[in-house]
């Protein structure tokens, strides 16, 4: 059974593509091998960001080529790259306040809170709200709030105060697991214990097992309940 | 996109069992029965999916055929041709990768005094490490500790890894966890600082650290970031086509290919680091795979090419629930954890047929088995294949809100095709996940061909025949570490001869005493996905 085609336009170019393919599919049914514009195709790297419009329509929308649904009449043209600014940093060096986000990033406080970035962003995160965070310091907020970024650039092709958002978000992200988070008691324990070769000895003792002992071993192990 | 009218059927038959489900969960699989389906059902046991090689280090050893062809392919470059006298970068370490082995391999080695130079075929952080979702392990909790993790890695790997790889991966994991931290990556926690930590298959203690299910991508773009912020030069758009070697016998260096000018270029490095990643992008007997784009095995073939040898290079891990609905993310990722978080798998009367959280590749063959022998599969509109992960249950079981909370990303996936996997269950079915085996590696990264470290999913003999959830975050960023730091000591010591490609013109030597013509030209690069109704034109 043949299925239904529909005409799409890529970067204004026609092609007759079958109904239920993704962007990106479409793309290589139509021909296309992509070099740019492909990376994960599961929606997690932002390399296929994409900005269409359905003909007749003035309306800009977005999507992930590789999670995008073809239309009919789409208009379509890919943003694999967009020359965000990203400042160069000293993790070490840094101290997690307001005043150390806006020395590395000052046009943070050039946001005109429009909401364009939220309504570009393909991970339907609040960009907006976190960059409202971030001219009020809170990186923590920034934080949790970015936290499901792709990195696709799409809000800062879209933002006429030209912030870096995503560049924002990641540093508020690194500061807060650097210097914000609790830190883990259990984990400085364990390395102390292993530095100090606690474990050696079974470790040693298990190495030299043959399949046979080491099998009943595993076999026999306890197993944390779920 | 939401369900057919027959799925939704049988949606109300899971939903029928789901109370009784809460209460009783498929007992284990015992040893003797999970050999039996292995055998029967496994992907690595097909006949006809494998055949031998018939040149190089590995001859004789039986390999998919997809990537023997690879192997056994032709070089890109023409010797006679490729003036080696023109080189066009030089430094210390060369990495080949731009994923989370890659990048720790970078950082590490620049620490260590070297000029890095990483390289990469698409975006630096193009890989799968990027995709990465359920977590990475570390045996960190007082009720744990490495010789348990040991344990489950072996028994994970059916006993076939090599010990002293394994015994490198979980005396460093919880020190890579605290690196991680230092550099600024965001696990999830309790507020007192404790990790939390969940099961994977195979585990027998919860540690299974985690970044909501972004646990890869957040790590990636922490090491990225890290990267850039110490300005090790970066080459993007630009893989290893083939391997140089120097008078001596020692690997120093690389011809990358500029994959948007299709000029060459000549890297003279002292030392090399291949963090290439897998293969699952060859989709080994058809099957779908949960890869990224440039998973194309590279790494195996240039590594083949200078002499290194492989190891369990006859097994892929098939990870149980990749998506089988709807099509236009057929084969992507559902990760683990969903069933780390309580969810049952179950067929299409909404019974289950297995323990949830058995090794993967014991997981996989049970489904297969399910929907091929049992008949008991849901089928799709497509004729694809697959059984019902109840995700629904985790909300029930761990409280409203837990799969928003816990799987933002598994839940945007769903939605963005219309299914709500907090009301109803997703249809999945086994897709390629993993390259289980690669190069030959000593515990510092290094192999038995002089200069050349390899690291991460191109390396082999750290899972043996099956790999554990959340040890390949733990071996990449292990294993990236080490290759980095050995490869940049023994940079100081290195002195090189003079470049050579002889040992092309001898692989071209040994294919035609095997009497082979090879018409494939490898490293393959990227797949091609393209449809063409008449021959192409060479002008593209």
């Amino acid at each position: 059974m043949a299925e239904k085609l529909i005409p799409i336009y890529i970067t204004g170019k026609k092609y007759e593509v079958p109904s239920s393919l993704t962007i990106m599919k479409a793309m290589e049914w139509a021909g296309y091998k992509l070099i740019r514009g492909a990376g994960c195709r599961s929606g997690f790297c932002g390399a296929c960001a994409t900005v269409y419009r359905i003909k007749g329509n003035y309306r800009l929308r977005i999507g992930l080529a590789c999670q995008t649904v073809v239309e009919p009449e789409m208009y379509l043209a890919q943003i694999p790259f967009f020359p965000v600014e990203k400042a160069i940093y000293d993790i070490e060096e840094l101290k997690p306040t307001p005043e150390q986000l806006f020395q590395i990033y000052p046009e943070i406080l050039r946001c005109l809170s429009c909401g364009t970035c939220t309504k570009a962003c393909p991970q339907e995160i609040e960009v907006m709200d976190y960059m409202a965070d971030a001219m009020k310091g809170d990186i923590a907020s920034v934080a949790s709030k970015s936290f499901d970024c792709i990195m696709c650039g799409l809000c800062a092709a879209r933002c006429p105060a030209e912030e870096a958002q995503s560049n924002v978000a990641l540093l508020c992200r690194r500061l807060y697991g650097k210097y914000l988070a609790p830190k883990s008691q259990h984990l400085w324990e364990r390395i102390e214990e292993i530095e100090a070769g606690n474990f050696d000895e079974e470790l040693a003792q298990l190495k030299s097992m043959g399949e046979e002992e080491l099998r009943q071993r595993y076999e026999e192990r306890d197993i944390e309940p779920a | 996109m939401s369900y057919t009218p027959e799925m939704r059927e049988s949606i109300r038959k899971v939903e029928a069992t789901r109370r009784r489900r809460l209460e009783e969960t498929h007992p284990r699989t015992l040893p003797k029965e999970q050999e039996e389906i292995l055998k029967r059902f496994h992907p690595d046991y097909v006949e006809g999916g494998m055949r031998e090689l018939l040149v190089g280090p590995n001859r004789g050893d039986r390999t998919p055929n997809e990537l023997a062809d690879l192997l056994e392919g032709r070089s890109h470059i023409d010797v006679a041709a490729f003036d080696l006298g023109q080189v066009d970068y030089e430094c210390d370490v060369l990495v080949i990768g731009g994923g989370g082995a890659g990048a720790s391999a970078a950082l590490l080695a620049q620490e260590n005094g070297a000029q890095v130079i990483l390289t990469t075929k698409l975006r630096f952080g193009d890989a799968n490490t990027m995709m990465a979702q359920g977590g990475i392990q570390a045996a960190d909790k007082p009720n744990d500790s490495p010789a348990i993790h040991y344990l489950d890695a072996m028994g994970g790997g059916h006993f076939t890894n090599v010990p002293k790889l394994v015994e490198a991966l979980v005396m460093d994991a919880p020190s890579v966890i605290q690196w991680l931290e230092d550099l600024g990556c965001m696990f999830d926690k309790e507020p007192d600082g404790t990790m939390r930590t969940i099961h994977g298959g195979g585990t027998s203690r919860k540690r299974m650290h985690f970044a909501r299910d972004y646990s890869g991508a957040e790590i990636m773009r922490t090491l990225r970031d890290e990267v850039r912020n110490r300005q090790i030069s970066i080459l993007e758009f630009a893989p290893v086509v083939e391997l140089v070697m120097d008078s001596r016998g020692q690997v120093a260096g690389a011809i990358l290919l500029n994959l948007e000018t299709g000029d060459y270029s000549l890297v003279k490095a002292k030392t090399v680091i291949m963090a290439t990643g897998g293969g699952a992008r060859l989709h080994y007997q058809g099957f779908p795979t949960t890869n990224h784009y440039g998973a194309t095995a590279d790494g195996l073939v240039l590594a083949y090419r200078v002499g290194a040898k492989l190891v369990f290079i006859d097994t892929m891990q098939y990870h149980p629930t990749g998506a089988a609905y709807p099509e236009q993310i057929l084969g992507q990722l559902v990760t683990e954890k969903v069933r780390g978080l309580g969810a049952q798998l179950v067929n299409v009367e909404g019974e289950q047929f297995v323990y949830p959280l058995e090794t993967r590749d014991v997981e996989s063959a049970a489904i297969i088995r399910e929907c091929v022998e049992q008949k008991k599969g849901v089928v799709t509109t497509t004729g694809q294949q697959g059984v019902w992960l109840d995700s629904p249950m985790i909300d029930i079981l761990k409280g409203p809100g837990t799969i928003q909370t816990n799987l933002p990303a598994m839940v945007r996936q769903f939605g963005r095709f219309g299914i709500d996997m907090t009301r109803e269950p997703v249809l999945v079915y086994p897709t390629l996940h993993y390259q289980n085996g690669g190069v030959a590696i000593k515990p510092d990264g290094s192999t038995d061909i002089p200069n050349l470290y390899v690291a991460g999913e191109v390396a082999g003999g750290v899972h043996g025949r099956n790999r554990l959830m959340g040890n390949s975050l733990l071996e990449i960023t292990v294993y990236g570490r080490r290759a980095g730091k050995a490869a940049a000591l023994r940079a100081e010591e290195v002195e090189l001869g003079g470049l050579t490609l002889e040992h092309l013109r001898d692989w071209e030597r040994q294919l035609r005493e095997a009497n082979l013509e090879p018409q494939t030209v490898s490293p393959l690069l990227l797949p091609d996905y393209t449809r063409h109704t008449r021959p192409v034109s060479k002008v593209m």
